[in-house]
Protein backbone atom coordinates (compact mmCIF):
# COMPACT_ATOMS: atom_id res chain seq x y z
CA UNK A 1 0.00 0.00 0.00
CA UNK A 2 0.76 3.30 -0.89
CA UNK A 3 0.67 5.92 2.17
CA UNK A 4 -1.39 8.58 1.10
CA UNK A 5 -2.21 11.71 3.29
CA UNK A 6 -4.49 14.57 3.56
CA UNK A 7 -2.33 17.79 2.58
CA UNK A 8 -5.13 20.89 2.10
CA UNK A 9 -8.53 21.52 3.12
CA UNK A 10 -10.53 24.37 2.34
CA UNK A 11 -14.65 25.09 2.97
CA UNK A 12 -17.33 27.72 2.71
CA UNK A 13 -18.36 30.10 5.49
CA UNK A 14 -21.37 27.94 5.52
CA UNK A 15 -25.02 29.33 5.37
CA UNK A 16 -28.84 29.06 5.42
CA UNK A 17 -28.85 30.21 1.81
CA UNK A 18 -26.03 31.25 -0.12
CA UNK A 19 -28.58 32.93 -2.86
CA UNK A 20 -26.25 35.54 -4.29
CA UNK A 21 -24.09 32.79 -6.11
CA UNK A 22 -24.64 29.55 -7.88
CA UNK A 23 -22.73 26.19 -7.44
CA UNK A 24 -20.01 27.34 -9.50
CA UNK A 25 -19.52 30.45 -8.12
CA UNK A 26 -20.09 28.97 -4.56
CA UNK A 27 -17.38 26.58 -5.11
CA UNK A 28 -14.50 28.08 -7.08
CA UNK A 29 -13.03 30.02 -4.29
CA UNK A 30 -12.78 26.56 -2.32
CA UNK A 31 -11.10 24.67 -4.68
CA UNK A 32 -9.14 27.82 -5.51
CA UNK A 33 -7.81 28.01 -1.57
CA UNK A 34 -7.61 23.99 -1.31
CA UNK A 35 -5.10 23.84 -4.23
CA UNK A 36 -3.39 27.08 -3.32
CA UNK A 37 -3.02 25.71 0.50
CA UNK A 38 -1.68 22.49 -1.24
CA UNK A 39 1.26 24.98 -3.60
CA UNK A 40 -0.11 23.51 -6.96
CA UNK A 41 -2.13 23.94 -9.40
CA UNK A 42 -4.22 22.34 -11.53
CA UNK A 43 -0.94 21.13 -13.98
CA UNK A 44 0.14 19.14 -10.83
CA UNK A 45 -3.44 17.63 -9.89
CA UNK A 46 -3.37 13.60 -11.90
CA UNK A 47 -7.20 13.20 -10.62
CA UNK A 48 -9.94 14.99 -9.27
CA UNK A 49 -12.61 13.46 -8.17
CA UNK A 50 -16.70 15.31 -7.05
CA UNK A 51 -19.39 14.22 -4.82
CA UNK A 52 -22.54 15.81 -5.07
CA UNK A 53 -26.42 15.24 -6.19
CA UNK A 54 -28.64 16.25 -8.64
CA UNK A 55 -31.12 16.37 -6.38
CA UNK A 56 -30.73 19.04 -4.73
CA UNK A 57 -30.20 21.50 -7.51
CA UNK A 58 -32.76 19.81 -9.16
CA UNK A 59 -30.99 20.08 -12.40
CA UNK A 60 -29.82 16.80 -14.15
CA UNK A 61 -26.13 16.13 -14.77
CA UNK A 62 -25.43 19.24 -12.71
CA UNK A 63 -22.06 18.04 -11.51
CA UNK A 64 -21.03 18.46 -14.86
CA UNK A 65 -21.18 22.59 -14.82
CA UNK A 66 -19.21 22.62 -11.48
CA UNK A 67 -16.65 21.41 -13.43
CA UNK A 68 -16.22 25.07 -14.91
CA UNK A 69 -15.18 25.43 -11.03
CA UNK A 70 -12.03 23.54 -12.00
CA UNK A 71 -10.69 24.47 -15.26
CA UNK A 72 -10.41 21.35 -16.89
CA UNK A 73 -8.45 21.95 -20.02
CA UNK A 74 -6.11 20.32 -21.46
CA UNK A 75 -8.21 17.53 -20.57
CA UNK A 76 -8.35 16.45 -17.02
CA UNK A 77 -9.21 12.56 -15.51
CA UNK A 78 -12.22 13.17 -13.55
CA UNK A 79 -15.13 10.94 -12.12
CA UNK A 80 -17.97 12.25 -9.87
CA UNK A 81 -20.06 10.27 -7.34
CA UNK A 82 -23.61 10.61 -6.49
CA UNK A 83 -22.62 10.57 -2.95
CA UNK A 84 -21.08 12.77 0.12
CA UNK A 85 -17.46 13.81 -1.18
CA UNK A 86 -16.08 11.38 1.83
CA UNK A 87 -16.86 8.91 -0.85
CA UNK A 88 -15.06 10.92 -3.70
CA UNK A 89 -11.93 11.35 -1.68
CA UNK A 90 -12.08 7.08 -1.76
CA UNK A 91 -11.98 6.93 -4.71
CA UNK A 92 -9.49 9.56 -5.45
CA UNK A 93 -7.61 7.35 -2.23
CA UNK A 94 -7.82 4.32 -4.67
CA UNK A 95 -6.66 5.88 -7.68
CA UNK A 96 -3.50 7.13 -5.43
CA UNK A 97 -2.97 3.40 -4.70
CA UNK A 98 -2.52 2.41 -8.49
CA UNK A 99 0.11 4.20 -8.53
CA UNK A 100 0.00 6.34 -11.88
CA UNK A 101 -0.77 9.63 -9.96
CA UNK A 102 0.75 10.95 -6.84
CA UNK A 103 -1.97 14.31 -5.98
CA UNK A 104 -5.59 14.48 -6.14
CA UNK A 105 -8.30 16.79 -6.46
CA UNK A 106 -11.50 15.74 -4.25
CA UNK A 107 -14.31 18.35 -3.91
CA UNK A 108 -17.44 18.73 -3.08
CA UNK A 109 -21.16 20.81 -2.80
CA UNK A 110 -24.24 21.05 -2.04
CA UNK A 111 -27.10 23.99 -1.60
CA UNK A 112 -30.16 22.37 -0.03
CA UNK A 113 -32.03 25.85 -0.01
CA UNK A 114 -33.07 25.34 -3.60
CA UNK A 115 -35.83 22.83 -2.21
CA UNK A 116 -37.28 21.75 0.73
CA UNK A 117 -34.38 18.97 1.25
CA UNK A 118 -36.12 17.22 3.92
CA UNK A 119 -38.94 16.37 0.89
CA UNK A 120 -35.78 15.86 -1.42
CA UNK A 121 -33.73 13.06 0.85
CA UNK A 122 -36.85 11.10 0.31
CA UNK A 123 -35.63 10.17 -2.79
CA UNK A 124 -32.80 8.21 -1.86
CA UNK A 125 -35.49 5.42 0.26
CA UNK A 126 -36.54 2.14 -1.73
CA UNK A 127 -39.45 3.59 -4.47
CA UNK A 128 -41.98 0.94 -3.82
CA UNK A 129 -42.97 0.76 0.05
CA UNK A 130 -41.42 4.11 1.48
CA UNK A 131 -40.22 6.56 -1.04
CA UNK A 132 -44.02 7.19 -2.19
CA UNK A 133 -45.07 7.60 1.17
CA UNK A 134 -42.74 10.40 1.27
CA UNK A 135 -41.53 10.38 5.53
CA UNK A 136 -39.39 13.50 6.11
CA UNK A 137 -36.13 13.12 7.19
CA UNK A 138 -36.94 14.25 10.79
CA UNK A 139 -39.51 12.11 11.16
CA UNK A 140 -37.47 9.32 10.17
CA UNK A 141 -34.78 10.68 12.64
CA UNK A 142 -37.55 10.96 14.96
CA UNK A 143 -38.05 6.63 14.50
CA UNK A 144 -34.30 6.24 15.08
CA UNK A 145 -34.21 8.55 18.01
CA UNK A 146 -37.20 6.71 19.24
CA UNK A 147 -36.19 3.10 19.33
CA UNK A 148 -32.52 4.08 20.69
CA UNK A 149 -34.44 5.74 23.55
CA UNK A 150 -36.27 2.94 24.49
CA UNK A 151 -33.26 0.33 24.76
CA UNK A 152 -32.57 2.42 27.96
CA UNK A 153 -28.85 2.89 26.93
CA UNK A 154 -29.38 6.67 26.43
CA UNK A 155 -31.87 9.35 27.98
CA UNK A 156 -32.70 12.52 26.33
CA UNK A 157 -30.52 14.57 28.35
CA UNK A 158 -27.88 12.60 26.12
CA UNK A 159 -28.94 13.86 23.51
CA UNK A 160 -29.25 17.20 24.48
CA UNK A 161 -25.67 17.07 25.98
CA UNK A 162 -24.62 16.31 22.27
CA UNK A 163 -25.75 19.23 20.51
CA UNK A 164 -25.13 21.45 23.35
CA UNK A 165 -21.88 20.42 22.76
CA UNK A 166 -21.66 20.81 19.63
CA UNK A 167 -23.14 24.36 19.32
CA UNK A 168 -20.47 25.08 21.84
CA UNK A 169 -17.28 23.63 20.68
CA UNK A 170 -18.65 25.62 17.00
CA UNK A 171 -18.26 28.71 18.62
CA UNK A 172 -14.53 28.58 18.01
CA UNK A 173 -15.43 27.21 14.07
CA UNK A 174 -15.70 30.61 12.08
CA UNK A 175 -17.05 27.97 9.06
CA UNK A 176 -19.77 26.75 11.43
CA UNK A 177 -23.53 28.40 11.19
CA UNK A 178 -25.17 27.36 13.83
CA UNK A 179 -22.74 28.27 17.01
CA UNK A 180 -23.91 29.68 20.43
CA UNK A 181 -23.54 28.41 24.13
CA UNK A 182 -27.17 26.65 25.05
CA UNK A 183 -27.16 24.81 28.74
CA UNK A 184 -28.47 21.21 28.00
CA UNK A 185 -30.98 22.02 30.68
CA UNK A 186 -32.34 24.88 28.18
CA UNK A 187 -32.44 22.73 25.21
CA UNK A 188 -34.48 20.16 27.19
CA UNK A 189 -36.77 22.92 28.10
CA UNK A 190 -37.58 23.53 24.41
CA UNK A 191 -40.83 22.20 22.48
CA UNK A 192 -40.81 18.98 20.86
CA UNK A 193 -41.55 19.78 16.76
CA UNK A 194 -42.50 16.02 17.02
CA UNK A 195 -41.91 13.88 19.82
CA UNK A 196 -39.47 12.76 20.63
CA UNK A 197 -37.52 15.17 18.44
CA UNK A 198 -36.41 19.14 19.10
CA UNK A 199 -35.48 21.12 17.04
CA UNK A 200 -31.80 21.50 18.20
CA UNK A 201 -31.67 17.06 17.56
CA UNK A 202 -31.63 18.30 14.18
CA UNK A 203 -29.29 19.94 11.87
CA UNK A 204 -29.77 23.30 10.25
CA UNK A 205 -30.57 23.34 6.44
CA UNK A 206 -27.12 24.77 5.08
CA UNK A 207 -25.84 25.39 1.89
CA UNK A 208 -21.93 24.76 1.12
CA UNK A 209 -18.71 23.24 -0.53
CA UNK A 210 -15.40 21.78 0.67
CA UNK A 211 -12.16 20.65 -1.15
CA UNK A 212 -9.84 18.41 0.01
CA UNK A 213 -6.48 17.93 -1.79
CA UNK A 214 -4.63 14.09 -1.30
CA UNK A 215 -0.79 13.14 -2.14
CA UNK A 216 1.16 10.37 -2.17
CA UNK A 217 4.36 9.41 -0.04
CA UNK A 218 7.16 12.09 -0.80
CA UNK A 219 5.05 14.14 -2.60
CA UNK A 220 2.72 14.90 0.30
CA UNK A 221 6.12 15.29 2.59
CA UNK A 222 7.25 17.93 -0.30
CA UNK A 223 3.88 19.63 -0.33
CA UNK A 224 2.83 19.86 3.59
CA UNK A 225 5.25 20.61 6.95
CA UNK A 226 2.95 17.66 8.49
CA UNK A 227 0.52 15.79 6.63
CA UNK A 228 -2.35 14.09 7.83
CA UNK A 229 -1.48 10.04 6.51
CA UNK A 230 -4.18 8.24 6.16
CA UNK A 231 -3.73 5.23 7.93
CA UNK A 232 -6.95 3.07 7.17
CA UNK A 233 -9.60 3.81 5.06
CA UNK A 234 -12.82 1.36 4.44
CA UNK A 235 -16.57 1.86 4.29
CA UNK A 236 -19.49 -0.55 4.69
CA UNK A 237 -23.29 -0.76 3.20
CA UNK A 238 -26.63 -2.12 4.84
CA UNK A 239 -29.65 -2.87 3.63
CA UNK A 240 -32.02 0.35 1.95
CA UNK A 241 -34.68 -1.48 3.95
CA UNK A 242 -35.11 0.52 7.35
CA UNK A 243 -37.29 -2.25 8.71
CA UNK A 244 -34.41 -5.08 7.76
CA UNK A 245 -31.59 -3.48 10.14
CA UNK A 246 -31.49 -2.57 13.78
CA UNK A 247 -31.49 1.42 13.79
CA UNK A 248 -30.12 1.30 17.37
CA UNK A 249 -27.09 0.60 16.37
CA UNK A 250 -24.38 0.63 13.07
CA UNK A 251 -23.18 -2.70 12.22
CA UNK A 252 -21.69 -1.15 8.86
CA UNK A 253 -19.55 1.79 10.91
CA UNK A 254 -18.29 -1.13 13.16
CA UNK A 255 -17.18 -3.16 10.40
CA UNK A 256 -15.68 -0.49 8.34
CA UNK A 257 -14.02 0.96 11.63
CA UNK A 258 -12.48 -2.38 12.36
CA UNK A 259 -11.34 -2.55 8.78
CA UNK A 260 -10.15 0.83 9.11
CA UNK A 261 -7.86 0.18 12.31
CA UNK A 262 -9.51 2.58 14.89
CA UNK A 263 -8.81 0.28 18.23
CA UNK A 264 -5.33 -0.67 17.19
CA UNK A 265 -4.02 2.77 18.74
CA UNK A 266 -5.80 5.53 21.18
CA UNK A 267 -7.56 7.98 19.38
CA UNK A 268 -7.24 11.74 20.50
CA UNK A 269 -10.57 13.25 18.46
CA UNK A 270 -13.30 11.90 16.53
CA UNK A 271 -15.09 13.51 13.35
CA UNK A 272 -18.10 11.95 13.08
CA UNK A 273 -21.07 12.48 10.31
CA UNK A 274 -23.91 12.51 12.54
CA UNK A 275 -26.66 14.71 11.86
CA UNK A 276 -28.90 13.85 14.42
CA UNK A 277 -27.99 13.64 18.27
CA UNK A 278 -28.85 10.17 18.12
CA UNK A 279 -27.18 9.53 15.56
CA UNK A 280 -23.75 10.16 17.10
CA UNK A 281 -24.43 8.16 20.13
CA UNK A 282 -24.88 5.03 17.78
CA UNK A 283 -21.66 5.92 16.29
CA UNK A 284 -19.13 6.59 19.02
CA UNK A 285 -20.91 3.01 20.52
CA UNK A 286 -20.29 1.28 17.01
CA UNK A 287 -16.72 2.43 16.59
CA UNK A 288 -15.96 1.89 20.29
CA UNK A 289 -15.14 5.60 21.14
CA UNK A 290 -14.88 6.28 25.05
CA UNK A 291 -15.49 8.97 26.97
CA UNK A 292 -12.37 10.10 26.40
CA UNK A 293 -11.72 10.70 22.53
CA UNK A 294 -12.85 14.19 22.19
CA UNK A 295 -16.00 14.38 19.49
CA UNK A 296 -16.68 16.84 16.42
CA UNK A 297 -14.61 19.85 17.87
CA UNK A 298 -15.60 21.12 14.84
CA UNK A 299 -18.99 21.49 16.00
CA UNK A 300 -20.03 18.57 13.78
CA UNK A 301 -23.08 18.69 11.05
CA UNK A 302 -25.55 20.00 13.76
CA UNK A 303 -23.57 22.87 13.55
CA UNK A 304 -23.44 22.68 9.49
CA UNK A 305 -24.91 20.02 7.24
CA UNK A 306 -24.11 20.73 3.61
CA UNK A 307 -25.57 18.16 2.24
CA UNK A 308 -23.01 16.03 0.15
CA UNK A 309 -20.19 17.72 1.59
CA UNK A 310 -20.92 17.17 5.18
CA UNK A 311 -19.01 13.90 5.69
CA UNK A 312 -16.00 15.10 3.71
CA UNK A 313 -15.87 18.19 5.97
CA UNK A 314 -15.47 15.65 8.62
CA UNK A 315 -12.21 13.92 7.14
CA UNK A 316 -11.28 17.58 5.92
CA UNK A 317 -11.29 19.16 9.16
CA UNK A 318 -9.48 15.98 11.05
CA UNK A 319 -7.06 16.69 8.79
CA UNK A 320 -6.55 19.96 9.10
CA UNK A 321 -6.28 19.77 13.08
CA UNK A 322 -3.77 17.34 13.27
CA UNK A 323 -1.79 19.62 10.75
CA UNK A 324 -1.51 22.46 12.92
CA UNK A 325 -0.45 19.84 15.74
CA UNK A 326 -4.06 19.47 17.88
CA UNK A 327 -3.65 15.37 17.68
CA UNK A 328 -2.21 13.02 16.27
CA UNK A 329 -4.19 10.37 15.57
CA UNK A 330 -8.37 11.29 14.59
CA UNK A 331 -11.47 9.33 13.65
CA UNK A 332 -12.93 10.71 11.09
CA UNK A 333 -16.29 9.38 9.81
CA UNK A 334 -19.08 10.24 6.85
CA UNK A 335 -22.44 8.64 6.22
CA UNK A 336 -24.56 8.39 3.22
CA UNK A 337 -28.07 7.48 2.65
CA UNK A 338 -31.10 7.00 5.10
CA UNK A 339 -30.28 6.84 8.79
CA UNK A 340 -26.67 5.49 8.81
CA UNK A 341 -27.47 3.49 6.14
CA UNK A 342 -23.31 3.49 4.60
CA UNK A 343 -20.41 4.51 6.60
CA UNK A 344 -16.86 5.06 5.53
CA UNK A 345 -14.36 5.53 8.24
CA UNK A 346 -10.96 6.95 8.07
CA UNK A 347 -8.25 7.04 10.27
CA UNK A 348 -5.82 9.46 10.64
CA UNK A 349 -2.65 10.02 11.63
CA UNK A 350 -0.08 12.77 11.85
CA UNK A 351 3.72 11.32 11.09
CA UNK B 1 -44.83 -16.18 -11.49
CA UNK B 2 -47.24 -18.69 -11.67
CA UNK B 3 -45.63 -20.85 -8.96
CA UNK B 4 -45.02 -18.17 -6.44
CA UNK B 5 -45.98 -19.68 -2.93
CA UNK B 6 -48.56 -17.42 -1.20
CA UNK B 7 -49.57 -17.81 2.59
CA UNK B 8 -53.34 -19.08 2.09
CA UNK B 9 -54.96 -15.53 3.47
CA UNK B 10 -53.86 -13.97 0.54
CA UNK B 11 -54.94 -16.67 -2.22
CA UNK B 12 -57.03 -15.52 -4.63
CA UNK B 13 -55.51 -12.12 -4.06
CA UNK B 14 -55.02 -10.50 -7.13
CA UNK B 15 -51.29 -9.61 -8.25
CA UNK B 16 -50.26 -6.16 -8.04
CA UNK B 17 -48.86 -5.73 -11.81
CA UNK B 18 -47.30 -2.14 -11.31
CA UNK B 19 -47.79 0.65 -9.06
CA UNK B 20 -47.20 4.45 -9.48
CA UNK B 21 -45.78 6.69 -7.13
CA UNK B 22 -45.87 10.20 -8.73
CA UNK B 23 -42.89 12.44 -7.61
CA UNK B 24 -43.32 16.41 -7.47
CA UNK B 25 -40.34 18.69 -5.77
CA UNK B 26 -40.48 22.49 -6.30
CA UNK B 27 -37.20 24.43 -6.75
CA UNK B 28 -36.24 28.41 -6.23
CA UNK B 29 -33.30 28.53 -8.94
CA UNK B 30 -30.40 30.85 -7.86
CA UNK B 31 -29.03 31.93 -11.22
CA UNK B 32 -25.96 33.41 -9.51
CA UNK B 33 -23.68 36.84 -9.93
CA UNK B 34 -23.38 36.29 -13.18
CA UNK B 35 -26.51 34.80 -14.72
CA UNK B 36 -28.28 37.48 -13.00
CA UNK B 37 -26.45 40.46 -13.94
CA UNK B 38 -26.99 38.50 -17.50
CA UNK B 39 -30.69 38.31 -16.88
CA UNK B 40 -31.75 41.51 -15.61
CA UNK B 41 -29.76 42.68 -18.47
CA UNK B 42 -32.14 40.99 -20.97
CA UNK B 43 -35.34 43.22 -18.86
CA UNK B 44 -33.21 46.66 -19.80
CA UNK B 45 -32.64 45.36 -24.06
CA UNK B 46 -29.06 44.31 -23.10
CA UNK B 47 -27.30 41.47 -23.68
CA UNK B 48 -24.25 40.93 -20.99
CA UNK B 49 -21.40 38.51 -21.25
CA UNK B 50 -17.99 38.18 -19.48
CA UNK B 51 -14.47 38.26 -20.74
CA UNK B 52 -12.07 35.76 -19.35
CA UNK B 53 -8.56 37.42 -17.60
CA UNK B 54 -6.91 34.22 -18.73
CA UNK B 55 -7.39 33.27 -22.03
CA UNK B 56 -10.00 36.41 -23.19
CA UNK B 57 -12.96 34.94 -24.22
CA UNK B 58 -16.34 36.23 -23.63
CA UNK B 59 -18.86 33.53 -22.54
CA UNK B 60 -22.48 34.75 -22.84
CA UNK B 61 -24.61 34.00 -20.81
CA UNK B 62 -22.26 34.43 -18.78
CA UNK B 63 -21.67 32.16 -15.96
CA UNK B 64 -19.18 33.67 -13.34
CA UNK B 65 -16.14 31.05 -14.97
CA UNK B 66 -14.18 30.55 -17.62
CA UNK B 67 -14.66 26.48 -18.14
CA UNK B 68 -11.05 26.72 -19.47
CA UNK B 69 -9.22 28.19 -17.25
CA UNK B 70 -11.72 27.73 -13.70
CA UNK B 71 -11.17 31.39 -12.82
CA UNK B 72 -14.05 33.68 -12.11
CA UNK B 73 -15.23 35.64 -14.77
CA UNK B 74 -15.14 39.62 -13.74
CA UNK B 75 -15.14 41.67 -16.67
CA UNK B 76 -18.43 42.55 -17.99
CA UNK B 77 -19.05 43.27 -21.73
CA UNK B 78 -22.45 44.51 -23.23
CA UNK B 79 -22.70 43.05 -26.52
CA UNK B 80 -24.08 44.10 -29.97
CA UNK B 81 -27.45 42.40 -30.77
CA UNK B 82 -25.94 41.24 -34.59
CA UNK B 83 -24.39 37.87 -34.67
CA UNK B 84 -23.95 34.65 -36.76
CA UNK B 85 -25.48 31.20 -37.28
CA UNK B 86 -22.78 28.58 -36.49
CA UNK B 87 -25.48 25.30 -36.55
CA UNK B 88 -29.24 25.07 -36.55
CA UNK B 89 -32.10 22.53 -36.88
CA UNK B 90 -35.06 22.38 -38.70
CA UNK B 91 -37.56 21.16 -36.14
CA UNK B 92 -40.16 18.88 -37.59
CA UNK B 93 -41.42 17.24 -34.75
CA UNK B 94 -43.95 18.76 -32.09
CA UNK B 95 -44.10 18.05 -28.88
CA UNK B 96 -45.56 18.92 -25.37
CA UNK B 97 -44.97 22.48 -24.47
CA UNK B 98 -43.60 23.21 -27.56
CA UNK B 99 -46.11 26.50 -28.53
CA UNK B 100 -44.21 26.63 -32.04
CA UNK B 101 -45.66 25.89 -35.76
CA UNK B 102 -43.46 23.15 -37.17
CA UNK B 103 -41.32 23.22 -38.88
CA UNK B 104 -39.24 25.87 -37.27
CA UNK B 105 -35.54 26.44 -37.14
CA UNK B 106 -33.96 26.36 -33.52
CA UNK B 107 -29.99 27.74 -33.85
CA UNK B 108 -26.94 28.49 -32.01
CA UNK B 109 -26.18 32.49 -32.73
CA UNK B 110 -22.99 33.51 -32.08
CA UNK B 111 -23.25 37.12 -31.18
CA UNK B 112 -20.34 39.32 -32.22
CA UNK B 113 -17.80 40.03 -30.05
CA UNK B 114 -18.48 36.40 -27.99
CA UNK B 115 -17.06 33.36 -27.87
CA UNK B 116 -19.55 30.90 -27.59
CA UNK B 117 -23.09 30.74 -29.31
CA UNK B 118 -26.10 31.11 -27.96
CA UNK B 119 -29.04 28.57 -28.72
CA UNK B 120 -32.43 30.68 -30.01
CA UNK B 121 -35.13 30.65 -32.51
CA UNK B 122 -34.37 32.31 -36.23
CA UNK B 123 -38.01 33.58 -38.14
CA UNK B 124 -38.61 36.07 -40.31
CA UNK B 125 -37.41 33.51 -43.28
CA UNK B 126 -38.33 30.30 -45.08
CA UNK B 127 -36.69 27.63 -43.03
CA UNK B 128 -34.98 26.31 -45.94
CA UNK B 129 -32.95 29.55 -46.25
CA UNK B 130 -31.53 29.20 -43.27
CA UNK B 131 -27.46 28.60 -43.35
CA UNK B 132 -24.56 28.39 -41.43
CA UNK B 133 -22.41 31.85 -41.64
CA UNK B 134 -25.95 33.57 -42.14
CA UNK B 135 -26.14 37.26 -39.94
CA UNK B 136 -28.80 38.08 -37.79
CA UNK B 137 -29.88 40.31 -35.77
CA UNK B 138 -32.40 39.93 -32.44
CA UNK B 139 -35.71 41.14 -32.42
CA UNK B 140 -37.40 41.71 -28.93
CA UNK B 141 -40.58 42.12 -27.40
CA UNK B 142 -42.27 45.63 -27.11
CA UNK B 143 -40.54 47.75 -24.14
CA UNK B 144 -43.40 47.41 -22.06
CA UNK B 145 -43.18 43.26 -22.14
CA UNK B 146 -38.90 42.95 -21.12
CA UNK B 147 -38.66 40.85 -18.76
CA UNK B 148 -35.77 39.27 -17.03
CA UNK B 149 -35.49 36.36 -19.17
CA UNK B 150 -34.17 35.25 -22.93
CA UNK B 151 -37.72 35.21 -24.24
CA UNK B 152 -37.47 38.88 -23.79
CA UNK B 153 -35.66 38.28 -27.05
CA UNK B 154 -38.58 36.72 -29.01
CA UNK B 155 -35.78 35.68 -32.34
CA UNK B 156 -33.32 36.49 -34.52
CA UNK B 157 -33.86 37.46 -37.78
CA UNK B 158 -31.66 37.98 -41.35
CA UNK B 159 -30.38 41.16 -41.13
CA UNK B 160 -29.25 41.63 -44.54
CA UNK B 161 -25.21 41.44 -44.22
CA UNK B 162 -23.27 39.15 -46.62
CA UNK B 163 -22.85 35.71 -44.77
CA UNK B 164 -19.47 35.45 -42.56
CA UNK B 165 -17.19 33.12 -43.76
CA UNK B 166 -17.96 29.69 -41.57
CA UNK B 167 -14.24 28.78 -40.92
CA UNK B 168 -13.56 32.15 -39.31
CA UNK B 169 -15.68 30.59 -36.28
CA UNK B 170 -14.09 27.43 -35.83
CA UNK B 171 -13.43 26.97 -32.36
CA UNK B 172 -16.63 29.09 -31.63
CA UNK B 173 -19.23 25.92 -32.63
ZN1 LIG C 1 -10.34 31.42 -19.95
Amino acid sequence: MRDVAIISFAQTKHARAITDANEVEMLMPVVREALDGAGVGMDRVGFTCSGSTDYLSGQAFSFVMTLDAVGPWPPIAESHVEMDGAWALYEAWVKLQMGEVDVALVYAYGKSSPGDVTEVLTRQLDPYFLAPLWPDTISLAGLQTRALLETGRVREADLAEVAARSRRDALSNPYALLARDDSPDALLAEPFIAEPMHKWDCPPITDGAAAVVIAAGDVARELSSRPAWVRGIDHRIESQGLGLRDLTTSASTRLAGEKAGVASAPVDFAELHAPFTAQELILRESLGLGDDVAINPSGGALAANPVMAAGLIRLGEAAARITRGEGNRAVAHATSGPLLQQNLVCVLEGE
Amino acid sequence: MSDLLLPPSLEGVEMVRSVRTPAHLDYSYTPGRAMSRFLTGLAEKKIRGQRCPSCGKVYVPPRGACPTDGVPTEEEVELPHTGTITTFCIVNVSFYGQGMEIPYVSALVLLDDSDIPLMHLVQEVPYDQVRTGMRVEAVWVSDDELKPTLESIKWFRPNGEPDRDASTMRGNA
